[in-house]
């Protein structure tokens, strides 16, 4: 399981970060920054939800 | 998955935006495998309407619509929508949406309809005066300003300060008239309101505060001017009203379900039921007790809430009995743009003390405290820190802490 982010539709809202600030968080430019890009099997519900709150569906999950 | 509330075969939900289409996302995510409707007023498939006042009006990018959603995308969640088609009554005893001379029969419902904005009065039938709600409004405003409209934007709220900043940023004269004396200063204090007002000045809009609008002026049917009532006219090409929005529940008013006394939206509990069983409410027309400061009825006009709420009621509305009812735990968060600079807030403003921490500027952290409690946070250009302080309106008894970190992120980025 790995996570991806498109940049250019990114905007730095952070729903993700509030979601699970374990895996994303918004750098300075405004932009996010995924700490684990190939997170535990187990965190799967979890990050679902963190992805699913971006308003810009920046986020996907790939297997 | 447990059994499903017997009987439940067909969820309809009125109202095809945002919170609807996550209604009926999360009703497919949770297993229910029965009929959706999602009735809309508009022709449109949901669209997003954050981009109406940003990304919209600016001339560098297209004005063209993109769902939410695709048709074959909604196909394939087996959701049916019926498009350009506003209810017109409830019909309790019959468990019937009226749709003008036809109906739509439910048997749990979703009240999505959010809200509509305020008209001026005497404006009706004027061209080039608007709100900005939907995207024919967006088109509409973007139009004028491709002509070099100048633009009077009455209320300074946030989609109101979105716009005069599109216009500036096309080199064009904005103007925004507000009643108040500072703009904001109910929503979100007088401290924060004033540095709102200066980054309207230092972009060059014409800020009028402690006036309001007595008339328009208008040639063959199109308008020339905003009579103020202090006497002055400000010429217009363009007028955008945004003096606020009111739910979308004339449809509701002939039926048992419980509405706000003052704005007329569907008051719900904190697991969104409404008064009547078997139908829920979400989004921008829905009152909601928030458990997470102290009960304070909030109807919330954000995005985010938008999503949850949709999410949440149809959960409710489907779940099966003795099935967990799931309740609100929200910090409420929007974001909003305008020249440049990105304000984003978390919580509530309702406070007994705001303070700003840093520049009382771009850079500006305000905190917002109830009690020892830390419950609401505004920052200006620091898509960074928002979501740290989020965590803190989470945590009991974070004021101090607040202040001390806030003074700390000011410092490290000086
Ligand atoms: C220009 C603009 C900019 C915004 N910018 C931001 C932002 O930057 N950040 C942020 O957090 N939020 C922003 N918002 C707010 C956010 O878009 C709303 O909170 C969100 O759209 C609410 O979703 P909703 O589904 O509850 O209601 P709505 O989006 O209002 O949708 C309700 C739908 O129901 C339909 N309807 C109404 N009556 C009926 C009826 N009788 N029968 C059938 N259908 C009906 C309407 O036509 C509409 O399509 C912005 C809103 C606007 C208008
Ligand atoms: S929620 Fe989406 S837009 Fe916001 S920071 Fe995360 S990825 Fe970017």
């Amino acid at each position: 399981m790995r996570i991806d982010v498109d940049r250019s539709r990114c905007e730095g809202l952070g729903m993700c970060e509030a979601m699970a600030h374990e895996f994303f968080e918004v750098g300075d430019d405004g932009f996010v920054v995924v700490l684990d890009e190939a997170p535990d099997e187990g965190q799967r519900a979890f990050i679902r939800a963190a992805i699913d709150s971006c308003p810009v569906s920046a986020l996907s999950l790939r297997d | 998955m447990s059994t499903r509330e017997p009987g439940v075969r067909r969820l309809v939900i009125v109202g095809a935006s945002l919170a609807g289409l996550r209604a009926a996302e999360s009703a497919r995510r949770t297993g229910w495998d029965g009929e959706i409707v999602l009735v809309g007023a508009e022709d449109h498939l949901p669209y997003d309407r954050p981009p109406l006042s940003k990304a919209q009006l600016d001339h560098r990018t297209g004005d063209d619509l993109v769902p939410l959603r695709s048709r074959d995308e909604l196909d394939g969640l087996g959701v049916t929508t019926l498009l350009g088609t506003p209810a017109t009554g409830l019909d309790t005893d019959g468990r019937r949406v009226l749709l003008g001379d036809t109906a739509v029969a439910y048997d749990a419902l979703v009240i999505a309809t959010g809200a509509t904005p305020y008209r001026l009065p005497g404006a009706d039938g004027i061209a080039g005066v608007t709100g900005l709600r939907t995207h024919s409004d967006a088109v509409a405003v973007r139009r004028a300003l491709d002509a070099g409209a100048r633009t009077v934007v009455i209320g300074a709220g946030f989609i109101g300060s979105e716009i005069a900043s599109a216009a500036r940023k096309r080199g064009l004269p904005a103007t925004i008239v507000e009643r108040l004396e500072v703009p904001l200063s109910r929503s979100l204090g007088p401290e924060p309101g004033a540095i709102c007002a200066d980054l309207h000045r230092d972009a060059g809009t014409d800020l009028r505060l402690g006036v309001g609008v007595s008339g328009l002026e208008s040639t063959g049917g199109r308008v020339t001017g905003v009579v103020l009532d202090d006497g002055t006219t400000v010429p217009a090409d363009l007028v955008v009203v945004g003096i606020g929005v009111r739910p979308a529940t004339g449809w509701l008013e002939d039926s048992p379900v419980a509405l706000h006394d003052g704005d007329r939206g569907v008051l719900c509990t904190a697991s969104l039921a409404t008064s009547v069983p078997g139908i829920w409410a979400a989004g921008d027309v829905a009152h909601f007790p928030n458990v997470r400061f102290g009960g304070d009825l909030m109807r919330l006009e954000h995005w985010t809430n938008a999503a949850e709420q949709g999410a949440l009621a149809a959960r409710n509305a489907l779940a099966g009995t003795g099935e967990e009812i799931a309740f609100l735990d929200t910090i409420p968060y929007f974001w909003s743009d305008w020249y440049g600079h990105r304000l984003q807030f978390v919580g509530t403003p309702r406070a007994d003390e705001v303070v700003t921490v840093g520049p009382h500027g771009p850079g500006a952290i305000v905190l917002y405290r109830r009690g020892t409690q830390l419950a609401g946070v505004l920052t200006i250009d620091r898509p960074r820190d928002i979501m740290k302080f989020r965590r803190l309106v989470m945590e009991p008894g974070s004021w101090d802490e607040a202040l001390f970190q806030a003074a700390d992120r000011v410092t490290a980025s000086a």
